[in-house]
């Protein structure tokens, strides 16, 4: 299949910009400080502990959430004032795929198609869902479908208009090893195209094949961690992790 | 047909389709609205000057109690697929989402007094036969209003974890004028001697739905967003 960016952006603008960004939920602060470059091409493995503020970082960049402060470009596009721009260039995977059940699987996907303003396309539709190995599975109801393929199904949503930047959270949990290679034969092939791609996990080997760089979050702060995989490609750079809100 | 329409049927065909396949939530909700009508009708017994009197108001509170349970579905479906968020993630108008989720809770709460009101006539004895088409048109107006406003209030309390408690305290104040003019016009209908104040209320109905209608139109983005 092949693959297309979404959009285009001028060469060296980073895909990702993120200037002192902060947002607390309450009292407590989640994000303290976070800047964060990821170029054009780049794959960023995001980790840290459980609660660390890697889900929010993503659904910040993703524009589900705003900062407390700070800024986020997207291809040069402010996310904050500008969302929609983000959106049309954006794949995520959530940890809880947004599937729904009492729709077969081509149903989701043409549901997905004509939200994303793409024409009902059922010829695009089995081509997405031969290559996410639920070729079989198109009429079945969802309620049916292990979590893996529902995963796989939210997989293909994503694909059926490529994205330039993809969000994966935690996106190897529930997949066989088949889905893994999708995963990341999918995010390799989207950064290839000129994208940039975030992939929040607790499982590196998984990621390890394809990320460039890596950075962890430790109570809120972004620290950049030297890798040797891909480690020449020097595509993806972290600016800073500074603390203190 | 430009994009935003087809995202608006695209939400409408969803919300329905996935009723018509689960059919949990409308069997449980017109059997409750039928209940209520059986326990009211019980509670006020055989006086049918009696039964008369409160038909109207009894229809009308088993419409909006039978369809703020829909409202809260409407939602609930989004938030346990965890699909708000990929519906937001669209780019696009976000008040497609609420024409959308508004059609469908409006053929959702039309296909229960389909089956409340022929069930309301024969508990309380009223006449609709020769009123027929001007308490459906008073049956569709009131109900525009409170489909607005009950997709309204149900996206803004779809995040919050007491939302089945919510939706009832933040929706019913706000449709107090709404109920009123409803059961008013119900009323006169029902009763020859009001005959005419039926179209003076239907009027008062119009003003509230565009009212209402425009409102939760331009506010929706706001509160869907979180």
């Amino acid at each position: 299949m092949k693959h297309q960016a979404a959009g285009t952006a001028a060469a060296g603008t980073p895909a990702i910009e993120v200037e002192g960004v902060t947002r607390r939920f309450g009292s407590r602060w989640v994000l303290r400080g976070v800047d964060l470059r990821v170029d054009q091409g780049g794959v960023l493995a995001l980790t840290g502990r459980n609660g660390s503020g890697k889900t929010t970082l993503l659904r910040i960049l993703a524009t589900l959430l705003q900062p407390s402060r700070g800024t986020v470009r997207i291809f040069g596009e402010d996310a904050l004032t500008h969302p929609d721009a983000v959106r049309e260039r954006l794949g995520f995977l959530a940890h809880n795929p947004g599937i729904y059940d009492d729709l077969n699987a081509d149903e989701n996907l043409a549901f997905a198609q004509r939200m994303s303003r793409q024409s009902a396309d059922p010829a695009r539709r089995a081509e997405v869902l031969a290559r996410v190995g639920l070729v079989d599975a198109g009429r079945e109801r969802v309620r049916g479908f292990s979590t893996g393929m529902r995963r796989r199904l939210a997989l293909g949503r994503i694909l059926l208009r490529p994205p330039t930047l993809l969000l994966l959270d935690e996106p190897y949990a529930s997949f066989d090893a088949d889905g893994i290679a999708l995963v990341n034969e999918v995010a390799r092939s989207v950064a290839d195209a000129g994208g940039a791609v975030v992939i929040a996990t607790h499982d590196l080997d998984r990621a390890a094949g394809i990320m460039d760089t890596r950075a962890e979050i430790d109570d809120g702060v972004l620290v950049a961690v030297p890798i040797t995989a891909r480690a020449d490609a020097h595509r993806t750079v972290l600016l800073a992790g500074s603390g203190g809100v | 047909m430009n994009a935003e329409m087809h995202r608006v049927f695209a939400i409408a065909w969803k919300d329905v389709t996935a009723e018509r396949r689960s059919k949990a939530n409308f069997n449980a909700v017109a059997f409750f609205a039928g209940l209520m009508l059986i326990m009211f009708g019980m509670a006020i017994g055989p006086d049918n000057a009696a039964l008369a009197s409160v038909s109207a108001g009894v229809l009308w509170l088993a419409i909006l109690l039978s369809g703020v349970l829909s409202f809260n579905r409407s939602y609930e479906r989004e938030i346990e697929a965890g699909a708000l968020d990929a519906l937001l993630l669209y780019p696009g108008d976000r008040r497609s989402i609420f024409i959308g989720k508004f059609l469908a809770n409006l053929l959702f709460v039309v296909l229960v007094e389909v089956i409340i009101v022929p069930m309301a006539a024969i508990l309380f004895k009223m006449s609709i036969a020769p009123i027929f088409l001007p308490l459906a048109g008073i049956l569709f107006l009131g109900t525009v209003g409170f489909v607005a406003l009950g997709t309204f209030y149900a996206a803004m309390s779809s995040r919050l974890r007491a939302r089945e408690v919510l939706l009832p305290l933040l929706l019913f104040p706000m449709l107090i004028p709404l109920l009123l003019a409803s059961v008013r016009a119900t009323a006169a209908l029902l009763d020859p001697s009001l005959a005419g104040e039926a179209a003076e209320w239907a009027k008062i109905l119009v003003i509230f739905d565009v009212i209402f209608l425009a409102a939760t139109f331009v506010a929706f983005e706001h509160v869907i967003e979180g």
